[in-house]
Protein backbone atom coordinates (compact mmCIF):
# COMPACT_ATOMS: atom_id res chain seq x y z
CA UNK A 1 0.00 0.00 0.00
CA UNK A 2 1.53 3.13 -0.47
CA UNK A 3 2.08 6.16 1.78
CA UNK A 4 -0.50 8.02 -0.01
CA UNK A 5 -3.56 5.76 0.20
CA UNK A 6 -2.71 4.92 3.98
CA UNK A 7 -2.54 8.24 5.03
CA UNK A 8 -5.65 9.19 3.19
CA UNK A 9 -7.46 6.37 4.74
CA UNK A 10 -6.35 7.32 8.50
CA UNK A 11 -7.47 10.85 7.69
CA UNK A 12 -10.50 9.96 6.33
CA UNK A 13 -11.17 8.12 9.72
CA UNK A 14 -9.93 10.70 11.82
CA UNK A 15 -12.63 13.00 10.21
CA UNK A 16 -15.44 10.57 9.87
CA UNK A 17 -14.42 9.92 13.92
CA UNK A 18 -14.11 13.56 14.61
CA UNK A 19 -17.50 14.17 13.17
CA UNK A 20 -19.53 10.93 14.44
CA UNK A 21 -17.82 12.31 18.33
CA UNK A 22 -19.11 16.23 18.10
CA UNK A 23 -22.39 15.11 17.06
CA UNK A 24 -22.26 13.48 20.68
CA UNK A 25 -21.07 16.21 22.04
CA UNK A 26 -23.87 18.30 20.78
CA UNK A 27 -26.53 16.00 21.86
CA UNK A 28 -25.73 15.98 25.17
CA UNK A 29 -24.67 19.78 25.42
CA UNK A 30 -27.91 20.66 24.20
CA UNK A 31 -29.66 19.04 27.06
CA UNK A 32 -27.14 20.31 29.38
CA UNK A 33 -27.13 24.26 27.93
CA UNK A 34 -31.51 23.60 28.29
CA UNK A 35 -30.83 22.48 31.84
CA UNK A 36 -27.92 25.25 32.61
CA UNK A 37 -30.00 28.10 31.24
CA UNK A 38 -33.67 27.55 32.31
CA UNK A 39 -31.51 27.16 35.41
CA UNK A 40 -29.83 30.38 35.63
CA UNK A 41 -33.13 32.31 34.24
CA UNK A 42 -35.79 30.50 36.69
CA UNK A 43 -33.82 29.60 40.10
CA UNK A 44 -33.98 33.69 41.06
CA UNK A 45 -37.71 33.09 41.02
CA UNK A 46 -37.88 30.10 42.14
CA UNK A 47 -39.69 30.16 45.97
CA UNK A 48 -42.19 28.67 47.91
CA UNK A 49 -45.02 30.96 46.59
CA UNK A 50 -44.49 29.55 42.86
CA UNK A 51 -45.48 26.05 44.44
CA UNK A 52 -48.20 27.20 47.10
CA UNK A 53 -50.00 30.56 45.79
CA UNK A 54 -52.26 30.93 42.80
CA UNK A 55 -51.56 33.64 40.18
CA UNK A 56 -52.22 36.84 41.08
CA UNK A 57 -54.28 39.34 39.02
CA UNK A 58 -51.74 40.60 35.32
CA UNK A 59 -49.04 43.04 36.35
CA UNK A 60 -49.60 42.43 40.22
CA UNK A 61 -46.11 40.90 41.81
CA UNK A 62 -46.31 37.57 43.71
CA UNK A 63 -48.46 35.03 43.25
CA UNK A 64 -47.44 31.36 42.36
CA UNK A 65 -48.76 28.26 39.72
CA UNK A 66 -49.92 25.98 42.27
CA UNK A 67 -52.84 26.11 40.39
CA UNK A 68 -50.81 24.46 37.14
CA UNK A 69 -49.27 21.87 39.31
CA UNK A 70 -52.29 20.53 40.40
CA UNK A 71 -53.91 20.64 36.96
CA UNK A 72 -51.14 19.05 35.40
CA UNK A 73 -50.88 16.19 37.98
CA UNK A 74 -54.69 15.60 37.61
CA UNK A 75 -54.25 15.62 33.83
CA UNK A 76 -51.43 13.42 33.36
CA UNK A 77 -53.01 10.98 36.41
CA UNK A 78 -56.08 10.62 34.39
CA UNK A 79 -53.67 10.46 31.07
CA UNK A 80 -52.08 7.54 32.41
CA UNK A 81 -55.52 6.07 34.13
CA UNK A 82 -56.60 5.72 30.56
CA UNK A 83 -53.27 5.36 28.45
CA UNK A 84 -51.14 2.56 30.46
CA UNK A 85 -53.64 0.10 30.93
CA UNK A 86 -54.76 0.62 27.20
CA UNK A 87 -50.78 0.66 25.77
CA UNK A 88 -50.20 -2.16 28.08
CA UNK A 89 -53.08 -4.21 26.01
CA UNK A 90 -52.26 -3.56 22.89
CA UNK A 91 -48.51 -4.42 23.82
CA UNK A 92 -49.83 -7.32 25.17
CA UNK A 93 -51.63 -7.89 22.03
CA UNK A 94 -49.04 -7.41 19.67
CA UNK A 95 -46.37 -9.73 21.64
CA UNK A 96 -48.69 -12.38 22.34
CA UNK A 97 -51.40 -12.82 20.30
CA UNK A 98 -51.38 -11.02 16.40
CA UNK A 99 -49.77 -12.74 13.80
CA UNK A 100 -46.87 -11.52 11.35
CA UNK A 101 -49.17 -9.29 9.67
CA UNK A 102 -52.03 -8.05 11.58
CA UNK A 103 -48.67 -7.26 14.19
CA UNK A 104 -47.47 -5.72 11.71
CA UNK A 105 -50.43 -3.44 10.64
CA UNK A 106 -50.94 -2.75 13.99
CA UNK A 107 -47.43 -1.45 14.35
CA UNK A 108 -47.54 0.77 11.72
CA UNK A 109 -50.46 2.38 13.13
CA UNK A 110 -48.84 2.90 16.31
CA UNK A 111 -46.16 4.25 14.89
CA UNK A 112 -48.28 6.98 12.27
CA UNK A 113 -50.12 7.81 15.19
CA UNK A 114 -46.74 8.52 17.20
CA UNK A 115 -46.05 10.92 14.88
CA UNK A 116 -49.06 12.65 14.47
CA UNK A 117 -48.98 16.36 15.50
CA UNK A 118 -49.73 16.48 19.01
CA UNK A 119 -51.71 19.87 18.47
CA UNK A 120 -53.82 17.91 15.86
CA UNK A 121 -54.93 15.21 18.65
CA UNK A 122 -55.69 18.19 20.78
CA UNK A 123 -58.54 19.44 17.78
CA UNK A 124 -59.32 16.27 17.56
CA UNK A 125 -60.05 15.17 21.17
CA UNK A 126 -61.48 19.35 21.29
CA UNK A 127 -64.20 17.97 18.24
CA UNK A 128 -64.80 14.38 19.75
CA UNK A 129 -64.83 15.84 23.73
CA UNK A 130 -65.35 19.59 24.62
CA UNK A 131 -67.52 20.16 22.18
CA UNK A 132 -69.89 17.07 23.33
CA UNK A 133 -69.33 17.65 27.19
CA UNK A 134 -69.67 21.85 26.33
CA UNK A 135 -67.09 22.54 28.09
CA UNK A 136 -63.14 22.53 28.64
CA UNK A 137 -61.70 19.58 31.10
CA UNK A 138 -59.48 17.77 32.92
CA UNK A 139 -61.27 15.02 31.56
CA UNK A 140 -60.64 16.13 27.95
CA UNK A 141 -56.87 17.02 28.62
CA UNK A 142 -56.68 13.78 30.38
CA UNK A 143 -57.61 11.65 26.96
CA UNK A 144 -55.72 14.38 24.45
CA UNK A 145 -52.71 13.08 26.16
CA UNK A 146 -53.65 9.29 26.52
CA UNK A 147 -53.54 9.12 22.74
CA UNK A 148 -50.04 11.02 23.22
CA UNK A 149 -48.88 7.89 26.02
CA UNK A 150 -50.76 5.26 24.12
CA UNK A 151 -48.37 4.41 20.82
CA UNK A 152 -45.29 5.05 22.76
CA UNK A 153 -46.70 2.57 25.98
CA UNK A 154 -47.88 -0.20 23.39
CA UNK A 155 -44.56 -0.24 21.43
CA UNK A 156 -42.17 -0.09 24.74
CA UNK A 157 -44.41 -2.31 26.93
CA UNK A 158 -44.45 -4.91 23.37
CA UNK A 159 -40.73 -4.95 23.17
CA UNK A 160 -40.76 -5.62 27.20
CA UNK A 161 -42.82 -8.21 26.84
CA UNK A 162 -40.94 -9.73 24.31
CA UNK A 163 -38.12 -10.25 26.44
CA UNK A 164 -39.53 -12.33 28.43
CA UNK A 165 -37.63 -16.07 27.17
CA UNK A 166 -40.03 -18.53 25.58
CA UNK A 167 -39.25 -20.88 28.02
CA UNK A 168 -41.25 -18.97 30.50
CA UNK A 169 -44.42 -19.25 28.14
CA UNK A 170 -43.64 -23.06 27.67
CA UNK A 171 -43.41 -23.59 31.54
CA UNK A 172 -46.67 -22.01 32.29
CA UNK A 173 -48.29 -23.34 29.41
CA UNK A 174 -47.43 -26.54 29.93
CA UNK A 175 -48.83 -26.78 33.84
CA UNK A 176 -52.22 -26.51 31.67
CA UNK A 177 -52.38 -22.72 32.82
CA UNK A 178 -54.25 -20.95 30.21
CA UNK A 179 -53.18 -18.27 27.94
CA UNK A 180 -54.50 -15.11 29.79
CA UNK A 181 -53.42 -16.81 33.48
CA UNK A 182 -49.96 -17.25 32.33
CA UNK A 183 -49.57 -13.53 30.83
CA UNK A 184 -51.11 -12.21 33.70
CA UNK A 185 -49.32 -14.28 36.28
CA UNK A 186 -46.15 -14.83 34.28
CA UNK A 187 -45.20 -12.88 31.41
CA UNK A 188 -46.12 -9.68 32.78
CA UNK A 189 -44.53 -10.12 36.29
CA UNK A 190 -41.72 -11.23 34.63
CA UNK A 191 -41.91 -7.99 32.63
CA UNK A 192 -42.97 -5.77 35.38
CA UNK A 193 -39.66 -3.13 35.69
CA UNK A 194 -39.58 -2.79 31.68
CA UNK A 195 -43.23 -1.93 32.01
CA UNK A 196 -42.72 0.43 34.58
CA UNK A 197 -40.21 1.81 32.80
CA UNK A 198 -42.10 2.49 29.71
CA UNK A 199 -44.74 4.06 31.89
CA UNK A 200 -42.40 6.01 33.42
CA UNK A 201 -41.35 7.18 30.05
CA UNK A 202 -44.86 8.41 28.55
CA UNK A 203 -45.94 10.19 31.74
CA UNK A 204 -42.90 12.16 31.30
CA UNK A 205 -43.60 12.91 27.70
CA UNK A 206 -47.24 13.83 28.53
CA UNK A 207 -46.40 15.87 31.37
CA UNK A 208 -43.91 18.26 28.75
CA UNK A 209 -46.83 18.24 26.25
CA UNK A 210 -48.09 21.46 25.39
CA UNK A 211 -50.37 21.76 22.17
CA UNK A 212 -52.82 19.02 23.28
CA UNK A 213 -53.82 21.12 25.86
CA UNK A 214 -54.74 24.45 24.56
CA UNK A 215 -57.91 22.75 22.85
CA UNK A 216 -58.66 20.33 25.47
CA UNK A 217 -57.39 22.37 29.13
CA UNK A 218 -57.71 25.94 28.18
CA UNK A 219 -56.07 27.03 30.96
CA UNK A 220 -57.84 28.78 34.57
CA UNK A 221 -55.91 31.09 36.71
CA UNK A 222 -58.12 29.19 39.70
CA UNK A 223 -57.39 25.88 41.68
CA UNK A 224 -59.61 23.15 39.93
CA UNK A 225 -60.25 19.77 41.11
CA UNK A 226 -63.27 19.35 39.07
CA UNK A 227 -62.58 16.20 36.60
CA UNK A 228 -65.08 17.03 34.06
CA UNK A 229 -66.46 20.32 35.95
CA UNK A 230 -64.24 23.20 33.63
CA UNK A 231 -61.40 24.26 32.44
CA UNK A 232 -58.00 23.61 34.33
CA UNK A 233 -54.52 24.69 34.33
CA UNK A 234 -51.32 22.58 33.23
CA UNK A 235 -47.44 23.74 33.55
CA UNK A 236 -46.99 24.36 30.06
CA UNK A 237 -49.95 25.88 29.41
CA UNK A 238 -49.11 28.26 32.57
CA UNK A 239 -45.68 28.61 30.87
CA UNK A 240 -46.88 29.23 27.84
CA UNK A 241 -49.41 31.89 28.50
CA UNK A 242 -46.63 34.09 30.80
CA UNK A 243 -43.98 34.03 28.22
CA UNK A 244 -46.06 34.66 25.39
CA UNK A 245 -47.39 38.00 27.72
CA UNK A 246 -46.05 41.17 28.03
CA UNK A 247 -45.23 41.33 31.85
CA UNK A 248 -41.96 40.75 32.93
CA UNK A 249 -42.81 39.46 36.52
CA UNK A 250 -45.16 36.73 34.81
CA UNK A 251 -41.70 35.94 32.32
CA UNK A 252 -39.82 35.41 35.53
CA UNK A 253 -42.59 32.95 36.55
CA UNK A 254 -42.26 31.40 33.73
CA UNK A 255 -38.50 30.20 33.87
CA UNK A 256 -39.24 29.05 37.12
CA UNK A 257 -41.93 27.43 36.12
CA UNK A 258 -39.95 25.84 33.13
CA UNK A 259 -37.23 24.90 35.30
CA UNK A 260 -39.63 22.96 37.63
CA UNK A 261 -41.54 21.02 35.03
CA UNK A 262 -37.98 20.24 33.23
CA UNK A 263 -36.54 18.63 36.89
CA UNK A 264 -40.08 16.87 37.06
CA UNK A 265 -39.61 15.26 33.72
CA UNK A 266 -35.82 14.45 34.37
CA UNK A 267 -36.79 13.29 37.70
CA UNK A 268 -39.14 10.73 36.16
CA UNK A 269 -36.69 9.74 33.51
CA UNK A 270 -33.91 8.92 35.91
CA UNK A 271 -36.39 6.85 37.97
CA UNK A 272 -37.11 5.18 34.94
CA UNK A 273 -33.67 4.11 34.40
CA UNK A 274 -33.28 3.26 37.87
CA UNK A 275 -35.96 0.30 37.58
CA UNK A 276 -34.35 -0.70 34.80
CA UNK A 277 -31.19 -1.30 35.60
CA UNK A 278 -31.31 -1.54 39.59
CA UNK A 279 -29.87 -5.23 40.13
CA UNK A 280 -32.55 -7.71 41.82
CA UNK B 1 -18.59 -50.07 23.24
CA UNK B 2 -20.36 -51.87 26.33
CA UNK B 3 -23.08 -49.78 27.95
CA UNK B 4 -24.05 -50.25 31.81
CA UNK B 5 -28.11 -51.39 32.03
CA UNK B 6 -30.09 -51.58 34.76
CA UNK B 7 -30.15 -54.80 36.57
CA UNK B 8 -33.20 -54.65 38.28
CA UNK B 9 -35.91 -56.83 37.42
CA UNK B 10 -36.26 -59.48 34.40
CA UNK B 11 -35.81 -59.01 31.27
CA UNK B 12 -38.67 -56.58 29.84
CA UNK B 13 -41.10 -58.12 27.88
CA UNK B 14 -42.57 -56.29 24.53
CA UNK B 15 -45.16 -53.43 25.81
CA UNK B 16 -48.13 -54.71 25.38
CA UNK B 17 -51.10 -52.64 23.67
CA UNK B 18 -53.90 -53.22 26.10
CA UNK B 19 -51.73 -52.52 28.99
CA UNK B 20 -50.46 -48.53 26.96
CA UNK B 21 -54.42 -48.31 26.22
CA UNK B 22 -55.62 -48.96 29.38
CA UNK B 23 -53.01 -47.11 31.22
CA UNK B 24 -50.03 -45.52 29.35
CA UNK B 25 -49.85 -43.72 25.90
CA UNK B 26 -50.73 -44.94 22.26
CA UNK B 27 -49.10 -43.26 19.25
CA UNK B 28 -50.65 -44.13 15.42
CA UNK B 29 -49.77 -42.62 12.70
CA UNK B 30 -48.76 -39.38 13.71
CA UNK B 31 -47.02 -36.67 11.86
CA UNK B 32 -45.71 -33.13 12.73
CA UNK B 33 -45.52 -29.76 10.59
CA UNK B 34 -43.14 -26.91 11.17
CA UNK B 35 -45.21 -25.14 7.97
CA UNK B 36 -44.65 -26.69 5.02
CA UNK B 37 -41.48 -29.10 6.80
CA UNK B 38 -42.64 -32.07 7.66
CA UNK B 39 -40.72 -32.87 10.75
CA UNK B 40 -42.50 -36.51 12.16
CA UNK B 41 -43.47 -39.02 9.68
CA UNK B 42 -45.56 -41.39 10.50
CA UNK B 43 -44.60 -42.30 14.16
CA UNK B 44 -46.06 -45.24 16.38
CA UNK B 45 -45.33 -46.05 19.68
CA UNK B 46 -46.36 -47.85 23.06
CA UNK B 47 -45.62 -46.20 26.11
CA UNK B 48 -45.77 -48.65 28.79
CA UNK B 49 -47.60 -47.06 32.03
CA UNK B 50 -45.71 -46.90 35.31
CA UNK B 51 -42.51 -47.83 33.08
CA UNK B 52 -39.62 -44.86 31.64
CA UNK B 53 -39.46 -44.98 27.82
CA UNK B 54 -36.51 -43.22 26.17
CA UNK B 55 -36.47 -41.81 22.66
CA UNK B 56 -33.04 -41.39 21.54
CA UNK B 57 -31.42 -40.48 18.24
CA UNK B 58 -29.20 -38.32 16.76
CA UNK B 59 -29.79 -34.31 16.70
CA UNK B 60 -32.53 -33.08 14.67
CA UNK B 61 -34.69 -36.35 14.51
CA UNK B 62 -37.93 -35.18 15.95
CA UNK B 63 -37.05 -36.55 19.18
CA UNK B 64 -38.56 -33.39 21.06
CA UNK B 65 -41.33 -33.05 18.17
CA UNK B 66 -42.23 -36.16 19.88
CA UNK B 67 -43.07 -35.87 22.88
CA UNK B 68 -44.08 -32.19 22.15
CA UNK B 69 -46.77 -33.65 20.56
CA UNK B 70 -47.57 -35.96 23.97
CA UNK B 71 -49.18 -32.94 25.82
CA UNK B 72 -49.85 -30.91 22.62
CA UNK B 73 -47.09 -27.91 23.32
CA UNK B 74 -45.91 -28.89 19.09
CA UNK B 75 -48.56 -26.79 18.45
CA UNK B 76 -47.43 -23.93 20.49
CA UNK B 77 -45.23 -22.81 18.18
CA UNK B 78 -46.13 -20.83 15.24
CA UNK B 79 -47.20 -22.63 12.01
CA UNK B 80 -46.95 -26.33 13.84
CA UNK B 81 -49.48 -28.64 13.11
CA UNK B 82 -49.63 -32.41 13.63
CA UNK B 83 -52.15 -35.40 12.41
CA UNK B 84 -52.86 -39.05 13.72
CA UNK B 85 -53.41 -40.10 17.42
CA UNK B 86 -52.35 -39.66 20.96
CA UNK B 87 -54.25 -41.94 23.01
CA UNK B 88 -53.91 -41.12 26.78
CA UNK B 89 -55.54 -43.63 28.80
CA UNK B 90 -57.24 -44.51 25.42
CA UNK B 91 -58.65 -41.00 24.90
CA UNK B 92 -57.20 -39.34 21.48
CA UNK B 93 -55.91 -35.98 22.65
CA UNK B 94 -56.03 -35.38 18.89
CA UNK B 95 -59.66 -35.81 18.51
CA UNK B 96 -61.82 -32.83 17.76
CA UNK B 97 -63.14 -30.36 20.44
CA UNK B 98 -59.92 -31.45 22.62
CA UNK B 99 -59.22 -28.90 25.14
CA UNK B 100 -55.15 -28.73 24.79
CA UNK B 101 -55.55 -27.08 28.19
CA UNK B 102 -57.00 -29.94 29.53
CA UNK B 103 -54.33 -32.33 27.90
CA UNK B 104 -51.42 -30.62 29.77
CA UNK B 105 -53.25 -30.98 32.79
CA UNK B 106 -52.89 -34.89 32.46
CA UNK B 107 -49.27 -34.76 30.94
CA UNK B 108 -46.78 -32.69 32.80
CA UNK B 109 -43.78 -31.69 30.96
CA UNK B 110 -39.80 -30.60 32.13
CA UNK B 111 -37.64 -28.73 29.78
CA UNK B 112 -34.40 -28.91 27.99
CA UNK B 113 -33.10 -25.97 30.43
CA UNK B 114 -34.31 -25.65 34.01
CA UNK B 115 -37.50 -22.96 33.82
CA UNK B 116 -38.64 -22.00 37.33
CA UNK B 117 -40.64 -18.97 37.28
CA UNK B 118 -38.05 -16.30 37.89
CA UNK B 119 -40.43 -13.89 39.93
CA UNK B 120 -41.84 -16.22 42.76
CA UNK B 121 -40.09 -18.18 45.39
CA UNK B 122 -39.66 -21.72 45.45
CA UNK B 123 -42.73 -22.52 47.30
CA UNK B 124 -44.91 -20.66 44.49
CA UNK B 125 -43.33 -22.16 41.71
CA UNK B 126 -44.66 -25.34 43.07
CA UNK B 127 -47.74 -24.15 44.07
CA UNK B 128 -48.28 -22.12 40.50
CA UNK B 129 -49.78 -24.95 38.56
CA UNK B 130 -52.25 -25.29 41.43
CA UNK B 131 -53.20 -21.90 42.10
CA UNK B 132 -52.90 -20.75 38.40
CA UNK B 133 -55.27 -23.07 37.48
CA UNK B 134 -57.84 -21.41 39.72
CA UNK B 135 -58.49 -24.82 41.79
CA UNK B 136 -59.82 -23.75 44.79
CA UNK B 137 -57.30 -24.95 47.40
CA UNK B 138 -57.02 -24.69 51.15
CA UNK B 139 -53.77 -23.20 52.38
CA UNK B 140 -53.39 -26.37 54.60
CA UNK B 141 -53.76 -28.46 51.41
CA UNK B 142 -51.54 -26.21 49.38
CA UNK B 143 -48.97 -26.55 51.89
CA UNK B 144 -49.14 -30.48 52.14
CA UNK B 145 -48.99 -30.55 47.95
CA UNK B 146 -46.19 -28.63 47.63
CA UNK B 147 -43.97 -30.69 50.78
CA UNK B 148 -45.16 -33.66 48.87
CA UNK B 149 -44.18 -32.64 45.38
CA UNK B 150 -40.91 -31.65 47.11
CA UNK B 151 -39.71 -34.73 48.37
CA UNK B 152 -40.77 -36.63 45.55
CA UNK B 153 -38.31 -34.60 43.67
CA UNK B 154 -35.68 -34.97 46.13
CA UNK B 155 -35.67 -31.19 46.81
CA UNK B 156 -37.06 -30.98 50.40
CA UNK B 157 -34.44 -31.50 52.40
CA UNK B 158 -32.73 -28.82 50.93
CA UNK B 159 -35.34 -26.06 50.43
CA UNK B 160 -37.83 -27.07 53.44
CA UNK B 161 -36.06 -23.91 55.08
CA UNK B 162 -35.72 -21.33 52.43
CA UNK B 163 -39.46 -22.02 50.86
CA UNK B 164 -39.70 -17.96 50.45
CA UNK B 165 -36.70 -17.52 48.68
CA UNK B 166 -36.30 -16.80 44.74
CA UNK B 167 -36.18 -19.96 42.61
CA UNK B 168 -33.14 -18.26 40.75
CA UNK B 169 -31.44 -18.81 43.81
CA UNK B 170 -31.16 -22.86 43.38
CA UNK B 171 -28.48 -24.06 41.47
CA UNK B 172 -29.06 -25.80 37.78
CA UNK B 173 -29.62 -28.89 39.30
CA UNK B 174 -31.83 -27.91 41.94
CA UNK B 175 -33.97 -25.71 39.98
CA UNK B 176 -34.30 -28.94 37.17
CA UNK B 177 -35.50 -31.06 40.04
CA UNK B 178 -38.10 -27.73 41.44
CA UNK B 179 -39.44 -27.77 37.95
CA UNK B 180 -40.06 -31.75 38.40
CA UNK B 181 -41.81 -31.05 42.12
CA UNK B 182 -43.70 -28.27 40.06
CA UNK B 183 -45.03 -30.41 37.17
CA UNK B 184 -45.80 -33.44 39.91
CA UNK B 185 -47.63 -31.04 42.23
CA UNK B 186 -51.08 -30.97 39.27
CA UNK B 187 -50.51 -34.76 39.38
CA UNK B 188 -49.89 -35.59 36.03
CA UNK B 189 -50.87 -39.34 34.33
CA UNK B 190 -47.58 -38.84 32.05
CA UNK B 191 -44.61 -37.09 32.90
CA UNK B 192 -42.47 -35.78 29.79
CA UNK B 193 -38.74 -35.44 30.25
CA UNK B 194 -37.01 -33.25 27.54
CA UNK B 195 -33.31 -33.42 27.30
CA UNK B 196 -33.53 -32.73 31.23
CA UNK B 197 -30.15 -33.27 32.45
CA UNK B 198 -28.17 -31.71 28.97
CA UNK B 199 -28.00 -28.39 31.20
CA UNK B 200 -26.37 -30.34 34.31
CA UNK B 201 -23.02 -31.54 35.81
CA UNK B 202 -22.53 -35.12 35.74
CA UNK B 203 -23.46 -35.42 39.81
CA UNK B 204 -26.70 -33.33 39.21
CA UNK B 205 -27.48 -35.73 36.42
CA UNK B 206 -27.21 -38.67 38.22
CA UNK B 207 -29.75 -37.16 41.02
CA UNK B 208 -32.03 -36.50 38.07
CA UNK B 209 -31.48 -40.36 36.85
CA UNK B 210 -32.18 -41.79 40.98
CA UNK B 211 -35.19 -39.47 40.56
CA UNK B 212 -36.34 -40.55 37.76
CA UNK B 213 -36.27 -44.49 38.79
CA UNK B 214 -37.79 -43.32 41.79
CA UNK B 215 -40.74 -42.10 39.76
CA UNK B 216 -41.20 -44.80 37.88
CA UNK B 217 -43.18 -46.52 40.55
CA UNK B 218 -45.96 -44.32 40.48
CA UNK B 219 -45.92 -42.44 37.23
CA UNK B 220 -45.61 -42.88 33.55
CA UNK B 221 -42.42 -41.03 32.04
CA UNK B 222 -40.76 -40.69 28.06
CA UNK B 223 -37.47 -39.02 28.20
CA UNK B 224 -35.94 -37.56 25.23
CA UNK B 225 -32.47 -37.67 25.78
CA UNK B 226 -29.20 -37.59 23.10
CA UNK B 227 -26.94 -39.35 25.80
CA UNK B 228 -27.17 -43.17 25.08
CA UNK B 229 -25.24 -44.10 28.35
CA UNK B 230 -28.51 -41.99 30.24
CA UNK B 231 -30.85 -43.89 28.14
CA UNK B 232 -29.53 -47.05 28.42
CA UNK B 233 -28.97 -46.67 32.49
CA UNK B 234 -32.53 -45.32 32.83
CA UNK B 235 -35.26 -46.17 30.92
CA UNK B 236 -36.84 -49.65 30.41
CA UNK B 237 -37.81 -49.15 26.99
CA UNK B 238 -35.74 -47.39 23.73
CA UNK B 239 -37.23 -45.63 20.84
CA UNK B 240 -34.59 -45.04 18.11
CA UNK B 241 -35.55 -42.25 15.63
CA UNK B 242 -33.28 -40.99 12.67
CA UNK B 243 -34.06 -38.63 9.85
CA UNK B 244 -35.20 -39.72 6.64
CA UNK B 245 -33.59 -38.46 3.21
CA UNK B 246 -36.02 -34.89 3.40
CA UNK B 247 -35.21 -34.89 7.23
CA UNK B 248 -38.40 -35.68 8.55
CA UNK B 249 -38.04 -37.96 11.75
CA UNK B 250 -39.06 -41.34 11.78
CA UNK B 251 -38.91 -44.18 14.39
CA UNK B 252 -36.92 -47.35 12.95
CA UNK B 253 -36.83 -49.30 16.28
CA UNK B 254 -38.59 -49.68 19.41
CA UNK B 255 -38.17 -52.23 22.04
CA UNK B 256 -37.02 -52.93 25.73
CA UNK B 257 -34.02 -50.93 26.62
CA UNK B 258 -31.75 -54.28 26.86
CA UNK B 259 -32.65 -55.58 23.44
CA UNK B 260 -31.90 -52.51 21.60
CA UNK B 261 -28.39 -52.11 23.27
CA UNK B 262 -27.51 -55.65 22.70
CA UNK B 263 -29.69 -57.00 19.80
CA UNK B 264 -30.54 -54.12 17.61
CA UNK B 265 -32.25 -55.09 14.78
CA UNK B 266 -32.29 -52.25 12.81
CA UNK B 267 -28.15 -51.79 11.15
CA UNK B 268 -29.20 -47.91 11.64
CA UNK B 269 -29.59 -48.43 15.20
CA UNK B 270 -25.98 -50.53 15.71
CA UNK B 271 -24.45 -47.73 13.54
CA UNK B 272 -25.81 -45.44 16.16
CA UNK B 273 -25.12 -46.78 19.43
CA UNK B 274 -21.89 -47.97 18.69
CA UNK B 275 -21.07 -44.57 18.16
CA UNK B 276 -20.19 -44.76 14.22
CA UNK B 277 -22.45 -41.64 13.57
CA UNK B 278 -24.71 -38.88 15.56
Amino acid sequence: MSGFAYRRRKTTSTLVLGFCAASALVAVGVLALILGFVLAKGISSLNVDLFTKLPRPEGEPGGGVANSMVGSLLTVGIAALIGIPAGVGAGVFLSEYAGARLGNIIRFTADVLTGVPSIVVGVFVYGMVVLKMGHFSALAAGIALAIIMLPIMARSSEEMLKLVPRSQREAALALGITRWRTILSVIIPAARRGLVTGGLLAVARAGGETAPLIFTALGNPFLSLSVAGGPIDALPLRIYRYATGPYSEQHQQAWAASFVLVMMVFAISLTARLVLTRRR
Amino acid sequence: MAYEMRVEGEAQAAVSEAEALSEGVVVRDLNAWYGSFQALRQVDLLVAPKRITAIIGPSGCGKSTLIRCFNRMHEVAPGARASGQVLLRGEDIYAPGTDPVLVRRRVGMVFQKPNPFPTMSIFDNVAAGLRLNGFLVRRSELVDTVERSLRQAALWDEVKDKPARPATELSGGQQQRLCIARALAVEPEVLLMDEPCSALDPVATLKIEDLMRELAREYTIVIVTHNMQQAARVSDYTAVMMMAEDRAGEMIEFGPTREIFTYPKDKRTEDYITGRFG
